[in-house]
């Protein structure tokens, strides 16, 4: 954390500068993303989708969202 | 004849045609081609969202997971704690416990790494998922894998993609007198006549992705394979004559003048 209160947090291998006291709801609202259609990683530990709120991220965390795409 | 239904862990299908999601121009044609095909099971891939671009479609909003089972896979995992990862993560996405296994261990060829496919499949029973998995088409690492539980094995025909039908016949043969769940043909088939042959060989199903979607004509070939497997299948449970290097008339002499 700097003193602007900013933390950074890696989200799909991209950085990104976020508030302290960010969530992973606060998250997955910024990024608009459709909680129903993706599974959501945590420095590698799944996160329960109905939690998201409790989770608040810590500087470095490391974030990976997925969802399906085509493949064989 | 009574219905022939395909049954994969305890799931009952229509239809013995897999196709795979990939490699289509767009969405649009990939959903059409499915529709086509007659398919009730498609291979998806989990890949990372695109953050910076939300226009981009999604599969979802094109292939109803609720009409076509989507079984997903661990397309381009080289070792078993990737695979399991992938897996875990597909089952959070919607509770999707049918999946497909495909380790592989050369870049090239895309060949399966047998020892950690099987490792993996061994720690998927064991967390409740039913495991499809894509092989080779070695007797006895089959085997293996149907003592660790797997659902269905899924040999490869030829490398995937390549298009080149199936090259070990033998063995084909011989796995499908010991196999007892499903045995699908897995990569490989270029050509319809390739997916008849598969199914007169008595495999239970085929998955075919790049035969279908780099077509010149993909919905073309896409109606191709659905009747290849239909008629496939037919021709195995219809019983062929005995083949014989003597010909036999087809009409009696009888009255002959």
């Amino acid at each position: 954390m700097d003193k602007n209160n900013k933390i950074k947090i890696i989200v799909n291998g991209k950085l990104l500068t976020v508030n302290f006291k960010f969530s992973l709801k606060n998250l997955i609202e910024q990024l608009k993303t459709p909680i129903n259609k993706v599974a959501i990683e945590l420095n590698k530990e799944i996160v329960d989708k109905k939690k998201l709120n409790k989770i608040f991220l810590k500087n470095k965390d490391k974030i990976e969202i997925v969802h399906f795409i085509g493949g064989g | 004849m009574k219905l022939d239904i395909l049954k994969i862990a305890n799931k009952k299908f229509k239809s013995r045609l897999i196709v795979g999601t990939g490699k289509y121009k767009n969405m649009q044609e990939c959903a059409k081609a499915i529709k086509i095909s007659g398919a009730e099971i498609v291979t998806v891939a989990v890949r990372r969202v695109n953050i910076s671009d939300r226009s981009k479609p999604l599969l979802m909003d094109y292939i109803n997971p609720k009409k076509i089972m989507y079984l997903p896979n661990t397309a381009g995992c080289f070792n078993s704690n990737d695979a399991l990862r992938t897996l875990r993560l597909a089952r959070e996405i919607g509770g999707w416990k049918i999946v497909k296994l495909e380790v592989l261990g050369d870049k090239k060829n895309l060949f399966p790494d047998m020892i950690e496919t099987l490792k993996s499949t061994e720690v998927l029973t064991k967390e409740g998922f039913k495991v499809m998995v894509y092989c080779n088409d070695d007797p006895l690492m089959c085997k293996r894998l149907e003592n660790s539980g797997a659902s269905a094995i899924m040999p490869l025909a030829a490398p995937i993609g390549s298009g080149l039908g199936i090259q070990n016949k033998i063995n084909i043969k011989i796995l499908r007198y010991q196999t007892k769940v499903p045995l699908i043909i897995d990569a490989g088939i270029g050509q319809a006549s390739d997916a008849v042959e598969a199914m007169e060989m008595g495999c239970d199903a085929v998955l075919i992705n790049t035969a279908i979607a780099k077509a010149k004509k993909p919905f073309e070939m896409a109606e191709a394979m659905k009747y290849a497997v239909l008629s496939g299948r037919k021709s195995y449970l219809s019983g062929r004559i005995v083949p014989n290097l003597e010909g036999s008339a087809s009409t009696t002499k009888k009255g002959l003048i």
